[in-house]
């Protein structure tokens, strides 16, 4: 499948690569990451239904990564921006556990 | 994203190892396959990064501002202790110190003033300018007396250590005729001629023996000779044992200390 490739050459070129990260980007890449993976997830769970839509996935992703990163970035406007990182963090951990959960459903029966 | 109405989960079991296999055989490369490829090649790469970055960077750059704050609250705290901490090492340092230099002074004053007495008494030898006064006494006419008198002369003169043959001379000390011959200083015989090593200034000493009606003119009248030589370096090596004082103790008043 073209996406576990994707995955695959994209953590070859994470570790060759070793770009540095710009100041501004820090403190939102770990929230953009976790958006990411969620989507991620969410895309495998619909494979395993047999439901997958690359249209559904591709704009959960992006939708994902940027509104996470928005409220981080509203969040440091506001001053909360601690209390809000962690509250998306755990959102997205959250719905990652159900995602993986039914995933196991389908490859285990349990 | 939630699964559509109508698709049952059964069916999409049995056949999802299949599915797996028949996609592994016959990739579709259509748009939406490849915008997919890619976002996930972009996680990945950025999940990667994110985890180098924390591994290498300094977490500080990227921390937000509150963050900071509280840090730096913690910091300044931290310092503010250790500021207090080295004061107060810096002030007992300095009493042990100034403790240590006391006591040293102390006991500076205290051998000082053991060598003194030690000198005084006679328990120490003693080195320094001096005279050294010989007498001839050839028609034996020099006595007990005599001698006593050039020791208070010499006392007089200032003198510090005084030596007499062999005997060291101090506050007790005596002298007897010997009807035999000779003068009983302290117990110890001696005979002439006499001399005497004497620690002091050695001009005064000088000049004090030779004043009229001094010890010189003594010794002339009883055809006795006296010679005096100053010296930059006497040495009194005669020593004695401390007197036995089975009646004194010390007074409890301590002056000099």
């Amino acid at each position: 499948m073209i996406a576990a490739i994707g995955l695959f050459i994209g953590v070859l070129a994470g570790l060759l690569v070793q770009p540095t990260v710009p100041l501004w980007l820090q403190p939102y890449l770990p929230i953009a990451v976790v958006a990411a993976l969620d989507a991620v997830f969410g895309g495998l769970r619909a494979w395993f239904e047999g439901v997958f839509d690359d249209k559904v996935f591709v704009v959960s992703f992006v939708a994902n990564v940027v509104i996470a990163a928005f409220v981080v970035f509203l969040g440091d406007q506001l001053g909360v921006g601690g209390q809000l990182s962690t509250g998306v963090v755990v959102v997205f951990g959250i719905r990652i556990f159900a995602n993986a959960a039914a995933i196991r459903r389908h490859i285990f029966h349990a | 994203m939630r699964p559509r109405a109508g698709t049952s989960d059964d069916a999409a079991e049995a056949t999802w190892l299949a599915r797996l296999r028949r996609s592994f055989r016959e990739p579709r490369l259509n748009r939406g396959q490849v915008l997919a490829g890619i976002l996930c090649g972009l996680l990945a790469f950025a999940a990667v990064v994110q985890i180098r970055a924390r591994d290498a960077g300094s977490q500080l750059a990227g921390a937000r501002e509150s963050d900071l704050v509280v840090i730096l609250d913690g910091v300044t705290g931290q310092a503010e202790r250790l500021e207090d901490e080295r004061r107060d090492l810096q002030s007992a340092k300095e009493r042990l110190e100034f403790g240590a230099d006391r006591e040293q002074a102390a006991l500076e004053q205290a051998t000082e003033r053991a060598t003194t007495l030690g000198i005084l008494a006679g328990t120490l030898a003693a080195k320094g300018p001096g005279v050294r006064l010989t007498i001839q006494d050839p028609a034996g006419k020099v006595d007990a007396d005599t001698l006593l008198n050039a020791l208070q002369e010499l006392r007089d003169a200032g003198a510090e250590a005084i030596q007499l043959n062999a005997v060291r001379l101090v506050a007790s000390t005596d002298f007897l005729d010997v009807a035999s011959g000779g003068i009983l200083v302290d117990g110890t015989r001696i005979q002439a001629p006499y001399t005497f090593l004497v620690i002091g200034d050695p001009d005064t000493v000088a000049t004090a023996l030779d004043i009229p009606g001094g010890v010189l003119d003594v010794l002339a009248e009883r055809d006795a000779t006296g010679e005096v030589s100053k010296r930059p370096d006497v040495r009194v090596d005669a020593v004695r044992a401390p007197d036995p004082m089975p009646n004194s103790r010390a007074s409890r008043s301590e002056r000099g200390q």
